[in-house]
């Protein structure tokens, strides 16, 4: 198959890791990996903010990427960016009163699948250790996002996928299906109530005893990371995709290259 | 659908009463945030409820399907509404009752007032009411010498404490079994001053003070949750029994209801019925649902009044986006799930309705620009719990997004100076909308990183980004971006390499 690899902004900029794991666990089931170049945002930020005119153009560009023939399905490593293609484009389209746009948008947000959703139910990943080779001998708690739990019913595929990798040991996060308090630009515009979010979420991380917290979007990763780095935990966030890429061979580790204990060293 | 669809005047008339944030969301919750006692209350409350919630709603295998019935019912109400509204005076009226159309809060103020002169009495007792509290009625007849004593326990506890409700349904939930004793030992007569804080004790104290004055009282007031069109009934559901001895007791009774609150026919009553205390309390039935149709000689009250209530509704129902807000039933679900509600309480969002069902009534009845009401749709991180758990399927996420869209967009026709959001969504815009843009941009990391020194880490951001870093560190960036990496890996052709090192492993760049 030929994989259209959405990476997001987020990633794109801050963690490429995630998308080169994103490349190397589609690589490794035999597919090919392609990289629309003229991609850039999702434009959820200017959405979910209220700016639609500004929202419109980042929309066109993405639909634009995206609408060739080039490749069978696309796929980004994150809930909330998929379920903005999915569901927000046409929205955005129609409330601006382009309808090609909105007809283009719905073609594309089709083809878009999330990471967990793509390698469950298209390409039948059941067994990370096996079909995959993943192997993280860790011990790890999962928080679901909530865009991909309630946008995309994501239900538990990327725990699923999680469980079947080789050495990890998942401890089961207390009030898991709490927001995390991120919210995009809610996490500047009412700051206080997302610290607040976040404070119990790190609270809850850190009283399963696990190394780290896994999930499947990098901006709720960053915000819940970023709150335990400040209260100086030694608990660090990481995309799933990066422990389903990781291997005996070439791990991720916390001796090696990536720092489980956060960003601080 | 246009704003006149409803041969009303074109421009709608936007509600006035209790519906009003008066300081900005971020400020008031901040001082919430601070209240431990008001903190660990509602955690424990809403917690209760919203796992009894869960626990009676996974008893029913079609909740699913009830769920869409219960949304479908509203919007074909909603979608005629001039008509049923219409059928229900005519029935009302031929069975004894009378109707009063009040446009906005103050409207229905003066009819109340006056009806309750006509009886002479000076003090009325009430049923829990979100219509009365929302146009203000209790202050209003105060104001008038008219003294109103409301009789659901918590509502009793508030009143008596001069304090605000905080939640539709619980509206005491900020306040604990001690800080009830103290209420009622301060403003009760004749209490036991050896009162302890048992709930059974305190339920007496209050039961004994109420019933002297259910069995005096001559005038009720109260508020409805359905009013059935092809019939004439109007129907209050409630657990305590209060409101069955208020409406049935006084020989006068009055009745607050939104317009919005009607069902075409008694046979859709079924599926609220079993929405409603599911979805409020958490109860497979409420205890007490008292319906009644007009008058009947004999029996219960024999003047009847209905005063049906506009103040914003059909604002609301002009906004096409926005209307289904209007299918609300008041079960308080919503807040019960809600994260941010949970941390805040209903204080912050100032008006009547608080929650994320607040955060898109009160700015659709009033008017985006009312007050500080616009600040209430950014009360929300979309994570969706409430949309999940209204039993009448409001997307309220998505009515969340379109008015903060009204609100940019209101702020924009006015404003002269672009505020540093807007700088930032410009600036956004234009990097967003072209991959070559943002792979520019993204040259800059290997700055950032720079920024970020030996340390690895951000920790403190100017501007707007101060907001994020006050509780939260940022990683430092990495030295290229994905897109960087891969037009090296694979010579595409935004391929403009920059002067940066690429390692060939995963192991490159930030972690979340
Ligand atoms: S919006 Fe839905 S969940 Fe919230 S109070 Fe109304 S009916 Fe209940």
């Amino acid at each position: 198959m030929r994989i259209a690899l959405f990476a997001t902004c987020i990633v794109d900029a801050m963690y490429p890791r995630t998308a080169r794991a994103t490349v190397s666990i589609l690589e490794r089931l035999g597919h090919e990996v392609v990289f629309p170049p003229g991609q850039a945002c999702c434009g959820q930020m200017h959405v979910n903010s209220g700016y639609f005119a500004e929202a419109l153009p980042v929309v066109a560009n993405h639909v634009k990427a995206f609408d060739t023939d080039d490749y069978d399905v696309a796929v980004a490593p994150s809930g909330s960016c998929v379920a903005s293609v999915k569901h927000q484009h046409q929205l955005v389209a129609r409330r601006c009163g382009d309808g090609a746009l909105e007809a283009r948008a719905a073609v594309v947000g089709a083809r878009t699948y999330e990471l967990s959703q793509l390698l469950t139910d298209v390409l039948g990943v059941t067994d990370a250790a096996g079909q995959l080779g993943s192997h993280f001998p860790h011990k790890v708690t999962y928080h679901p996002s909530c865009h991909g739990m309630r946008l995309l019913h994501l239900g538990d595929r990327q725990l699923n996928l999680l469980a079947t990798v080789g050495g990890i040991e998942l401890v089961e996060l207390p009030e898991a299906d709490a927001c995390c308090g991120f919210g995009g630009t809610f996490s500047l515009k009412n700051a206080d109530v997302s610290s607040a979010m976040m404070e119990d979420k790190a609270a809850n991380i850190c009283g399963t005893g696990a190394e780290l917290c896994t999930g499947g979007d990098a901006s709720c990763l960053m915000h819940i990371g970023g709150g335990l780095s400040r209260q100086g935990s030694e608990v660090g966030t990481l995309h799933f995709a990066e422990i389903l890429a990781s291997t005996l061979e070439n791990p991720v580790t916390a001796a090696g290259n990536v720092q489980l204990a956060g960003a601080r060293r | 659908m246009s704003n006149t669809f409803l041969g009303m005047p074109t421009l709608p008339v936007f509600g006035r009463g209790n519906l009003n944030a008066t300081e900005p969301f971020p400020q008031a919750a901040h001082r919430e945030l601070g209240n431990a006692q008001l903190r660990a209350n509602l955690g424990h409350a809403t917690h209760t409820i919203r796992d009894k919630r869960l626990k009676v709603v996974a008893e029913l295998p079609d909740w699913e399907d009830m769920r869409d019935a219960g949304s479908a019912i509203k919007n074909a109400t909603m979608a005629q509404l001039p008509a049923l509204l219409e059928q229900f005076e005519a029935n009302f009226t031929a069975r004894g009752g009378t109707i009063h159309w009040a446009r906005d809060a103050q409207e229905a103020n003066e009819i109340a007032t006056a009806l309750i002169r006509e009886t002479g009495e000076t003090e009325v007792v009430k049923v829990k009411s979100m219509a009365t509290q929302e146009i203000g009625l209790n202050e209003y007849l105060e104001g008038q010498g008219i003294s109103a004593l409301e009789t659901d326990l918590a509502e009793l506890i508030v009143q008596l404490d001069h304090d605000k409700p905080s939640h539709i349904l619980v509206p005491a939930i900020h306040k604990n079994r001690s800080q009830i004793r103290e209420i009622f030992l301060r403003e009760m007569e004749d209490v036991d001053p050896a009162l302890g804080n048992e709930p059974a004790r305190l339920a007496e104290t209050a039961r004994r003070h109420l019933r002297k004055k259910f069995l005096s009282a001559k005038v009720a007031v109260s508020g409805a949750n359905f009013g059935l069109a092809d019939t004439g009934t109007l129907a209050v559901v409630e657990s305590e029994g209060n409101g069955r001895m208020c409406l049935t007791l006084p020989e006068t009774l009055i009745t607050v209801m939104g317009i919005e609150k009607l069902l075409p026919s008694w046979s859709d009553l079924e599926v609220f019925m079993q929405l409603l205390p599911r979805s409020s309390t958490g109860e497979r039935m409420n205890p007490y649902t008292s319906l009644w149709t007009g008058t009947t000689p004999g029996d219960g009250p024999q003047n009847v009044h209905l005063v049906l209530l506009d103040n914003g509704r059909t604002a609301a129902l002009a906004d096409e986006m926005g209307r289904t807000a209007l299918n609300c039933i008041r079960c308080s679900a919503c807040m019960n799930v809600c994260p941010v509600y949970e941390r805040t309480g209903g204080h912050a969002y100032g008006s009547t309705y608080p929650g994320p069902i607040g955060a898109i009534l009160s700015p659709l009845m009033t008017g985006i620009k009312s007050e500080e009401n616009n600040s209430l749709p950014y009360a929300s991180s979309l994570c969706g719990a409430c949309f999940d758990a209204c039993p009448v399927k409001i997307n309220i996420p998505e009515i969340l997004v379109h008015l903060r869209g009204e609100d940019v967009d209101s702020k924009r026709a006015k404003a002269k100076v672009p505020t540093q959001t807007d700088l930032l969504m410009k600036g956004a815009e234009w990097a967003f909308s072209a991959g070559s843009r943002l792979n520019l941009l993204e040259k800059g990391l290997p700055a950032g990183r720079l920024a970020a020194g030996r340390a690895k880490v951000i920790k403190k951001l100017p501007g707007i980004g101060g907001k994020w870093t006050q509780s939260r560190d940022i990683p430092a960036p990495p030295s290229q971006s994905f897109r960087q990496w891969w037009a090296k890996e694979h010579g595409a052709p935004n391929a403009a390499a920059p002067g940066t090192t690429g390692e060939g492993t995963i192991s490159e760049g930030g972690r979340p």
